[in-house]
């Protein structure tokens, strides 16, 4: 029924973040580029025009620029004792749909993960000992190190334009920026963007206390901004939608403003939007993917025959078109054998909401990563001896813009309505700031992801299941850090505190973040890892897995900054080693 | 996961015309009923109010009424060897859903089938022989006569408050009337509607031309009726909402305007909706039903046993219940053996639309059975030798309401868009009507249901498959009927015609009329038929299937008044034979 | 009337709210010209667009207005504010199916089997309004909107004809359901955006929510000529009602009837 068009070179498999810088770099050597989104085009002038794109009920509520789950959606449960029940809303995570994927509405924190991070397991054994971990703990050490990874990490954000101030310039500490951070080549292409009131009260507390405040990192750029493709990006207007909207003004770093302008115009490069794909093809013996399968807009089944097959989607749909294609060897809890859908994690997020009398901040103005960070308590930059935990996160306080459905806090205790609600929403909505912290979340035999047994997406195939909580280790890490960023805020005296350290059993219902990660994770032995260092399948060598998906346990950062390098990373294989001899490369 | 519930004498599965009846009925005689609805609570107030009760997008387009396809639908091929693909929005039939069923949104028009329509088969072979039929037709005698059904008619008809003029007294022919009708014991309930422009245009046409033309028999009230429940219908007011909508007046004899008030309030009874059966649970030599299995509102499951469990939901559902349930043999066309899913049959709707330059109709007032109609032409009212086809249907010209996005013919000819069209519009939207050629549809080897293999439910049930297409003998039937009719359109004066006899490949896509029947039909033979002349299932003897599921193929006229005697005839049996001795009535 | 004037009144206290916030920052005469021209925009504008893009507005302004022209006998659709409509239901249940079945697969199946498309209506108008206006960009070197009137012509009946091939829907398809919701919103109620004065409903002498006729069903040949009625005109007590909630029909003169 399908019908078979002619072979191209390299088909990516969604058109976001990785696949747009792929796809640019692989077409600008000559290869014939094949980009196919499941969702629609979109672009700044046409789709991101103002004033309808300051609509918090379309993006913040009814998620306009988020996956469309009709069509598709996962199942979750806690445990695997549980049955799974399909997400039918979004709510904890917010997958993107249509060109430009989930970086069109990310809030642009572009962090590098720390040196300890892409080591985690050898470091944490070598400095506290097995006892350290939980026996469930599967986390792992990354197969690459962050040096491999700088010039990476240096490329992406010169080439998203990322605004911020380096604190470790060739192992030479800046004032001003990170201390903690690993050695970087080059300062940030942009400066800082501006100080909020609210960070500038939390950077003055956290100085007093000793610590090394530092402007966040961000793709909403501080200036007009040229990058390597000759796309510029504009200057952020601190609007304050960001997070969950498009930028009308094109200042935040994304394939639309960054790689799409120039990548439309390459004549190597197809897009086909409204497309999606169902099927990876392989060859009899497996060991090699042959074609990709899709339906189009016009409910045509077509095979795309491709030398080359890159999963650019996002985290959960890598790792189920793996699982739907049998690339790679599903993973089984039970043993605790095969790869595919392993090492499932999150994030540990937890926030201090501070409320004052005396003060206003005109919290709806801002940008997503307009924020003052310490990383004093993230990876390993502090002694864990006798903490009973791994891991960390960096906390911070900033202005992102908030809209009042959903950004309205009140102090705990104050009804969820009526008079007395009303009262506190008013007075509070622009005295109050929170601090939030960022923590990570460490990978465990029981958190994984599989296909279901009951639910199926539109085209009759089976939806990606979801394993997932929190272990002892993240709720004893969340307190502590939580407690830290409460200190911080008693220093700036406010006249209320509300203290949410992350707690109870993980639930899909409130947000907390896109930062899934896992299920297609990198390494070094075959027998732990999906995909080798250069993000290429073990299993069918012209296969390559690139996201947060690799990720084999998160770090106290937001992903993005470190999926940028690994596309970098990839890229770099594909091109000096891959091309020239295909096969395994590692 | 499956809560079991306290038994009840009686579960009836769907709510509307007949479901009502048997319930009102039986819980009377003491027992306990339980009436299981998958659509929500709707009464005249405030469901039907003014004025958002004239709603021609809600209600004619939008369908607010109906099936809700979301959740469950059913798939559609015109022949075996095609796919079927599921029927995605509603067009040539319109199944309700919700109390009340079909019998809210029904026109009104409510005939009795003709006695020869009982005994299709023995009459078209004694008078024309075996040449007249096609070697595919499957259509057979129903197993029961006019005569033994003619005291349920008058039953439904006193109930229901019919609006008409009787044309056969106990064997005297009455002027007026439709003098081919079989005898009835005692005229009409109430008199026939008033007379509109078309009506008496169509009938002095009609009557020229040497036919008997008679108003059409209306459950559309022509005075307020009090029926023997003790419930008052209110008085029709011609305003032109039926077909599609609910009555604001009460006026239309609907469950809820003629059963509802009093069964309410019958202790004995008690009605959930929101509750969707999924299966009829059998024991284990699968002879008898232990009641059946349900979902609510809450995705909670019930099992909800029941000595006597009465399948009273649309011919649809009826069927497919069956199907997944395992009740009766699935019907195989291969092998032309099997019983579920048999001799499924439709209605073969022709018309004339007559345009005229000097009259003026006001055709948006009326009401849904307001017609003028002739009966020369149905079942074997005329001389069928050598014509090649047998049955027929009513011809006839309503007046139901002309609500301008469905109705505003043009010549054809005018482009379907533009200036000139808008023009036609104009000019002839108060200058036009449509003459009815409502063709019977005879049972054919090839049409049948089945469930689907490839669609599925919102409960993740097979989908109902409909395999249907109209034969020789239908076209030339429609071809003569509808030649019949433009010759009253001419006689009438029309200036111009559109005529368009049935033709070509049956269609999902435009509106032709809810009249679906078979699937589950009745007769003498249980190697041809599901239920037995009691409407009892042969296979399992405690299930009873009620409604136009039964026809063993389709007469030429409206399915209700033949459903609403067949409900009183398994009434009877289940009241006097059946609860005295249960067990096989046949 | 006095619920006119009553909405005025309250129209206008909503608007002395808006120069009194942006008091709080400068009072020049600049502000408040800009506050007076912001309530001006908003009177004359009050139907904001929740779906479509300007782009897409103009498009379907332009389309419309071939499919019912304005001519002598009326406005057509876009006075008719039928992108209006298109615009309500393609953001309402209508255009992302709701209560339709929408499981793939999805082959295209035969024209008896209807609607196939796994697209929604929303994305139906979506990806045919950037495909036809691709294809004017590349045959004219405009785009839809801007053409003459002749080339929108054109376009039309090579979209309705299926001659233009569009890449991601089946132009027939997209065409048919553009023209069958032009109908709707032509005629449809006017509470829904469309039918705007009840243009559509005076064209053909469609009186709207129905009156009781029992008294005059039977008075044939005579023209029914009534101010039409929409259920807006009701529920907004602008129509008076019998005691079962029909509107009492005001009976238009022949000069001021439409057809």
């Amino acid at each position: 029924m399908a019908t078979k068009l002619k072979p191209v070179d390299v088909v990516t498999i969604g058109v976001g973040l990785t696949g747009t810088i792929l796809a640019q770099e692989l077409a600008s050597t000559g290869l014939k580029v094949v980009g196919i989104e499941r969702g629609r085009w979109r672009d700044t002038e046409h789709d991101f025009a103002m004033p309808g794109v300051h609509d918090e009920l379309k993006y913040v509520r009814n998620k306009e620029l988020m996956q469309d789950l009709s069509r598709e959606t996962i199942t979750f449960r806690n445990n695997a004792s549980e049955t799974a029940l399909p997400m039918r809303q979004l709510g904890s995570f917010l997958p993107g749909e249509g060109v430009g994927g989930a970086a069109v509405h990310w809030g642009g924190l572009t962090w590098r993960f720390l040196p300890w991070d892409f080591e985690t397991r050898s470091q944490t054994l070598a400095r506290y000992g097995a006892k350290q971990v939980s026996e469930e703990c599967t986390m792992q050490d990354w197969g690459v190190s962050y040096a491999e990874l700088e010039p990476h990490f240096n490329r992406f954000e010169y080439l998203y334009g990322v605004s911020g101030k380096a604190g470790n310039l060739n192992g030479k500490i800046i004032p001003g920026g990170n201390p903690f951070e690993g050695a970087r080549s080059q300062e940030y292409p942009n400066p800082p963007l501006k100080t909020a009131y609210s960070s500038a009260l939390f950077a003055k507390a956290a100085q007093s206390m000793g610590y090394k405040p530092f402007p966040v990192p961000t793709a909403a750029n501080s200036r007009a901004y040229k990058n390597e493709y000759g796309q510029t990006i504009a200057a952020c207007v601190y609007c304050g939608y960001c997070q969950f909207f498009a930028c009308e003004m094109g200042a935040k770093g994304s394939p639309q403003t960054a790689v799409l302008p120039v990548l439309m115009k390459n004549p190597n490069y197809e897009l086909r939007t409204l497309c999606n794909v169902t099927k990876i093809n392989l060859d009899s013996e497996k060991k090699r993917a042959v074609s990709v399968t899709y339906v189009d807009s016009r409910g045509r089944e077509f095979e795309q025959p491709a030398e080359l097959i890159l999963l650019t989607s996002y985290v959960l749909n890598n790792t189920r078109l793996m699982l739907l294609s049998g690339v790679g060897k599903p993973y089984d809890p039970a043993t605790n054998t095969g790869v595919v859908g392993r090492n499932y994690a999150y994030q540990t997020p937890s926030s201090v909401t501070c409320f004052f009398e005396d003060k206003n901040f005109n919290a709806f103005m801002g940008a997503g990563g307009l924020g003052i960070a310490i990383d004093e308590f993230n990876g390993d930059n502090f002694d864990h001896s006798g903490l009973e935990f791994i891991g960390g996160g960096f906390i911070q306080a900033g202005s992102n813009g908030a809209r009042p459905i959903e950004v309205r806090p009140v102090p705990q205790g104050t009804p969820r309505w009526g008079s007395e609600w009303k009262k506190a929403a008013a007075k509070y909505f622009n005295r109050n700031f929170s601090i939030t912290i960022q923590g990570a979340c460490q990978s465990y035999r029981g958190n994984y992801l599989d296909l279901d047994p009951t639910y199926r997406d539109a085209y009759g195939l089976p939806l990606l299941r979801m394993t997932f909580d929190r272990r002892d280790n993240e709720t004893k890490m969340s307190d502590w850090l939580t407690n830290k960023a409460a200190e911080i805020a008693k220093a700036i005296r406010p006249s209320k505190m509300n203290v949410n350290p992350r707690r109870g059993k993980y639930t899909i219902v409130p947000y907390q973040s896109t930062h899934n990660t896992g299920g297609t994770v990198m390494g070094a032995d075959p027998n732990s890892s999906v995909v080798n260092k250069y993000l290429q399948s073990w299993d069918v060598h012209n296969v390559f897995v690139i996201g947060a998906g690799n990720f084999p346990q998160n770090g106290g950062y937001n992903p993005t900054g470190t999926v940028g390098a690994l596309t970098f990373q990839a890229l770099e294989a594909i091109k000096t080693k891959y091309l020239k001899r295909p096969g395994a490369l590692a | 996961m499956t809560t079991k519930l306290k038994p009840v004498d009686v579960v009836t599965v769907g709510v509307g015309l007949t479901g009502t009846i048997l319930a009102k009925e039986l819980a009377d005689s003491g027992l306990k009923v339980v009436g299981l609805e998958r659509g929500g609570w709707r009464d005249t107030h405030p469901d039907f109010d003014m004025p958002h009760a004239h709603d021609e997008l809600r209600y004619a387009r939008r369908h607010e009424l109906m099936q809700d396809l979301s959740r469950e639908t059913l798939t559609f091929r015109n022949a075996i060897g095609d796919t079927a693909l599921p029927m995605r929005q509603m067009g040539s039939f319109l199944p309700g859903e919700g109390v009340g069923g079909a019998a809210v949104h029904w026109n009104g028009v409510t005939w009795r089938f003709l006695p020869w329509d009982f005994e299709t088969r023995s009459r078209t072979l004694a008078r024309y022989g075996a040449g007249q039929l096609a070697e595919d037709c499957t259509s057979q005698d129903w197993g029961v006569t006019y005569d033994e059904l003619e005291p349920h008619f008058d039953r439904f008809e006193y109930l229901y408050g019919i609006c008409g003029k009787a044309g056969n007294l106990k064997g005297q022919i009455q002027p007026g009337g439709n003098p081919f009708e079989g005898p009835r014991s005692r005229d009409y309930p109430n008199p026939p509607m008033k007379t509109s422009h078309v009506s008496a245009i169509y009938g002095k046409a009609a009557r020229e031309l040497g036919y008997h033309p008679f108003p059409a028999p209306s459950a559309n009230m022509t005075r307020p009726y009090t029926n023997p429940y003790g419930v008052t219908l209110g008085a029709c007011v011609y305003c032109g909402y039926c077909e599609r909508f609910g009555c604001e007046m009460g006026a239309k004899a609907s469950p809820q305007t003629t059963v509802l008030p009093v069964l309410m309030k019958n202790p004995n009874y008690e009605l959930r909706t929101l509750a969707n059966v999924i299966k009829v649970n059998l024991d284990f030599d699968r002879k008898r039903a232990t009641g059946v299995t349900y979902v609510d509102s809450r995705g909670r499951e019930f099992e909800q046993p029941a000595d006597l469990v009465l399948l009273t939901s649309y011919v649809f559902n009826n069927v497919r219940l069956m199907l997944l349930s395992g009740i009766g043999k699935p019907y195989d066309p291969a092998a032309n053996t099997g019983v579920v899913g048999r001799n499924y049959a439709y209605q073969t709707n022709g018309n004339v639309t007559a345009f005229f330059e000097d009259k003026v109709f006001n055709q948006f007032m009326g009401a849904g059975a307001l017609s003028m109609m002739i009966d020369d032409i149905d079942g074997d009212n005329f001389d069928h030798t050598g014509l090649g086809f047998i049955g027929g249907g009513w011809i006839g010209a309503a007046s139901s309401g002309a609500r301008p996005i469905d109705f505003h013919p043009v010549p054809s000819g005018t482009p379907r868009w533009g200036s000139e069209w808008k023009k036609a519009v104009s000019r002839y939207y108060n200058r036009a009507f449509g003459i009815t050629t409502h063709g019977a549809c005879q049972s054919y080897r090839g049409n049948c249901f089945d469930l689907d293999p490839t669609y599925r439910d919102a409960y993740g049930l097979p989908l109902l498959r409909m395999t249907f297409d109209f034969r020789q003998n239908e076209y030339r039937m429609s071809d003569y009927m509808t030649k019949k009719a433009a010759e009253i359109a001419k006689a009438a004066g029309a200036s111009r015609m559109n005529v368009n006899p049935r033709t070509g490949k049956y269609s999902i896509v435009p509106y032709q009329s809810t009249h679906n029947t078979g699937g589950a039909v009745m007769g003498a033979d249980p190697k041809t038929s599901a239920v037995n002349k009691y409407l009892q299932s042969w296979d399992v003897p405690n299930v009873f299937v009620i409604g136009a599921s039964a026809f063993p193929q389709n007469g030429g006229y409206n399915p209700t008044g033949t459903v609403g005697a067949l409900t009183f005839h398994a009434l009877e049996a289940i009241k006097t034979r059946y609860l005295k001795q249960p067990g096989p009535l046949a | 009337m006095s619920n006119r004037r009553q909405f005025l009144k309250s129209a206008a206290a909503l608007g002395a709210a808006i120069p009194a916030g942006a008091a709080a920052q400068t009072k020049s005469d600049h502000d408040k010209q800009h506050a007076h021209n912001m309530r001006q925009a908003a009177a004359a504008q009050p139907r904001p667009y929740m779906f479509l893009s300007q782009d897409e507005v103009a498009f379907l302004d332009a389309a419309v207005s071939h499919l019912i022209p304005k001519d002598e006998l009326g406005p057509g659709a876009k006075e008719a504010g039928v992108t209006y409509f298109i615009d309500q239901q393609l953001f309402g249940g209508y255009g992302s199916m709701a209560r339709k079945y929408t499981q793939g697969p999805w082959p295209e199946g035969t024209p008896q089997q209807g609607y196939q498309s796994p697209l929604t209506p929303a994305a139906v108008y979506r990806a045919g309004i950037r495909d036809t206006n691709a294809y004017c960009q590349k045959t004219y070197g405009k785009t839809f909107g801007a053409l003459a009137r002749a080339q929108q012509d054109e376009v039309l009946k090579g979209l309705d004809g299926g001659k233009i091939e569009l890449e991601q829907v089946r132009s027939p398809f997209f065409f048919n359901m553009l023209l069958a919701n032009t109908i709707e919103g032509f005629f449809a109620d006017p509470v829904y955006g469309g039918n705007r004065d009840k243009a559509g409903w005076k064209l053909v002498g469609f009186p709207g929510v129905a009156a009781v006729y029992t008294s005059f069903i039977e008075k044939h040949n005579v023209p029914y000529k009534a101010q039409p009625v929409s259920i807006a005109d009701i529920t907004g007590r602008l129509a008076k009602v019998d005691e079962y909630g029909h509107p009492i029909h005001v009976m238009l003169d022949d000069d001021q009837a439409g057809a």
